[in-house]
């Protein structure tokens, strides 16, 4: 029989899938992407296109902070600070060793905060992003020295600072040392803020505990990501205290938006150039100077 | 004493309250202030001027209540948002006036409810750790039973922390890390153990600069000889010059 009858035979299902695999890539199940929300597949490619925002629902997928940074500053423009930080176990607290290496493992970073100098549009800042993947984003004393140490840099060399939070909170394997960041950056915050100097949070999902409560919470203009979950006590923690169900929404950006906590929800696509629009707007060389046409 | 015996001791419903400290050492001269100008007046705080030694303090304090009747109606000790906004607007009041402010802490946390999340918890304790940090006036934070991570902390960004021997201060309630660990809110006293709460595994750590014997007979000797270590303390501290002041408070959390 010759050959281009092939395609008449009945063929079993592993056969199809040879004959498949001989002309086209082979394409693994993984690069479809079920939205957490909608719950329809998305091609990992449309969602890298997207900013990884479903294109069906605008959920905002949880992205890790190095994709962050590339998002958000200019190619190559991008220096860290203190990357090589490590924590250490300070109160000998059970298996944070063992927490840490699975944490640096899954994000490939050696804690939940990257901070750096970059160029956002061509103007010069200072930004920190938190990262999901590394202990939730939980705050630890390397995460709040590298906050403060980015806060003192930007006060030496009069930057702004811009901060994508994402976090569960203090870090409980270090305890109370955990606590004393939130008053450390604090400390930073208000000094950067006295210098006359510009501080943007943009607050992600999820946003909670002890860095709400302190320097997510401390910026000149506050944004966020639409629907992030935004609060002090988790919503889980609320419901088991006062024993009844949380209203829809509860805790959302744009519930923080409507109580007059937030500034603005800004779509991710959106972010960089409202970036820059911010930081155009506070930059001091503007400040000082009259133009011809103003002169009198 | 383990550390869980700590525990038990500082959440003791006979341990006196803030209430107590202000009555025992203020007497008659405090004069309680109410409101945060903003929302409401937040039973949980309890706050005023007073005089040490013929000078005037600001005194704030989280009262948890000496009674069930008291402490339904103080909350438990546990702050809204309107309650740390009144203890900061107390505190700039006595910047202003250059008094020096004490804070008496006892509580188990701030409070986690609908009303607290709507009104900003997370804002209103941020705004307390920011202007706390620069407040041109000497500020000394005394932990009398329960400090509750954040809730506590919003009241202690100050520039000497002390605490009574049985007083405990955690990022976490050991309930909370308990079952966060291992799924078992019973393991209590294993996890009271791990998060270094009480007064002495502070000092080691450097969090605290004193911790305040419990004497048997606590309400005769302890209140006494507090009064005469708070007025040298505000003494001292009153004759730095503020910039100095708000220096060495900065570096005092920087070091962490």
């Amino acid at each position: 029989m010759p050959d281009f009858f092939n395609f008449l035979k009945p063929k079993n299902e592993l056969e199809n899938q040879g004959a498949f695999a001989e002309n086209h890539p082979y394409i693994p199940e993984e690069l479809w992407i079920k939205c957490p929300v909608c719950k329809n597949a998305v091609l990992s490619s449309d969602l890298m296109d997207n900013h990884k925002v479903c294109p069906n629902c605008n959920y905002h997928f949880r992205i890790a902070a190095r994709q962050r940074v590339e998002m958000t500053v200019d190619e190559d423009s991008f220096r860290e600070m203190d990357a090589e930080m490590v924590s250490v176990n300070k109160i000998d607290f059970p298996d944070y060793e063992k927490k840490l290496k699975s944490a640096k493992l899954s994000s490939g970073e050696n804690e939940s905060v990257i901070t750096g100098t970059g160029k956002i549009c061509g103007e010069s800042t200072v930004i920190a992003v938190m990262n999901s993947q590394f202990m939730m984003g939980s705050m630890g004393t390397v995460t709040g020295e590298k906050i403060t140490r980015a806060f003192e840099y930007a006060t030496v060399h009069r930057l702004p600072v811009i901060i994508f939070t994402v976090s569960g909170g203090a870090r409980m394997q270090e305890g109370i040392l955990s606590l004393m960041q939130m008053a450390k950056t604090s400390g930073a915050v208000k000094r950067h803020s006295d210098a006359g100097l510009l501080y943007i949070t943009v607050l992600t999902d999820p946003t909670t505990g002890g860095v709400t409560a302190s320097f997510a919470m401390e910026g000149d203009i506050i944004l966020a990501e639409p629907k992030a979950l935004i609060g002090f006590a988790g919503p889980r923690v609320i419901e088991q205290t006062i024993r009844q169900k949380l209203p829809k929404d509860f805790q959302s950006a744009e519930f923080l938006l409507e109580k007059g906590f937030i500034d603005a929800v800004v779509q991710r696509k959106d972010m960089k150039e409202t970036l820059a629009k911010l930081i155009r707007l506070h930059t001091e060389t503007n400040s000082g100077e009259v133009s011809d046409d103003e002169r009198v | 004493m383990s550390a869980y015996d700590h525990v038990t001791a500082a959440r003791a419903n006979d341990r006196p309250t803030s209430v107590d400290y202000i009555r025992r050492i203020f007497g008659d001269s405090f004069f309680e202030l109410h409101g945060d100008r903003r929302f409401a007046d937040d039973k949980a705080v309890i706050g005023g001027i007073a005089e040490l030694k013929g000078k005037p303090v600001t005194v704030i304090g989280l009262e948890k209540g000496r009674n069930l009747k008291e402490r339904m109606d103080r909350n438990f000790g546990s702050a809204h948002p309107e309650g740390y906004r009144k203890a900061l607007r107390l505190m700039k009041q006595a910047e202003k006036f250059h008094r020096p402010v004490i804070c008496f802490v006892d509580t188990s946390g701030a409070y986690c409810g609908i009303g607290a999340e709507e009104r900003g918890q997370g804002q209103a304790i941020a705004e307390n750790l920011m202007e706390m940090m620069t407040l041109r006036t000497p500020i000394l934070s005394i932990f009398i039973g329960e400090g509750g991570s954040g809730g506590a902390l919003a009241l202690a960004v100050a520039d000497e922390v002390w605490m009574l021997e049985n007083a405990i201060y955690s990022v976490i309630s050991p309930e909370g890390c308990a079952s966060i660990l291992w799924k078992d809110s019973s393991k209590t006293a294993e996890a009271s153990e791990c998060l270094k709460l009480t007064a002495q595994d502070l000092f080691k750590l450097g969090v605290i600069e004193r911790i305040i014997r419990e004497p048997k007979d606590i309400e005769s000797r302890l209140f006494d000889s507090l009064k005469n270590l708070i007025a040298e303390t505000f003494e001292k501290k009153q004759a730095i010059d503020p910039e100095r002041l708000i220096e060495l408070r900065y570096n005092r959390f920087r070091k962490y």
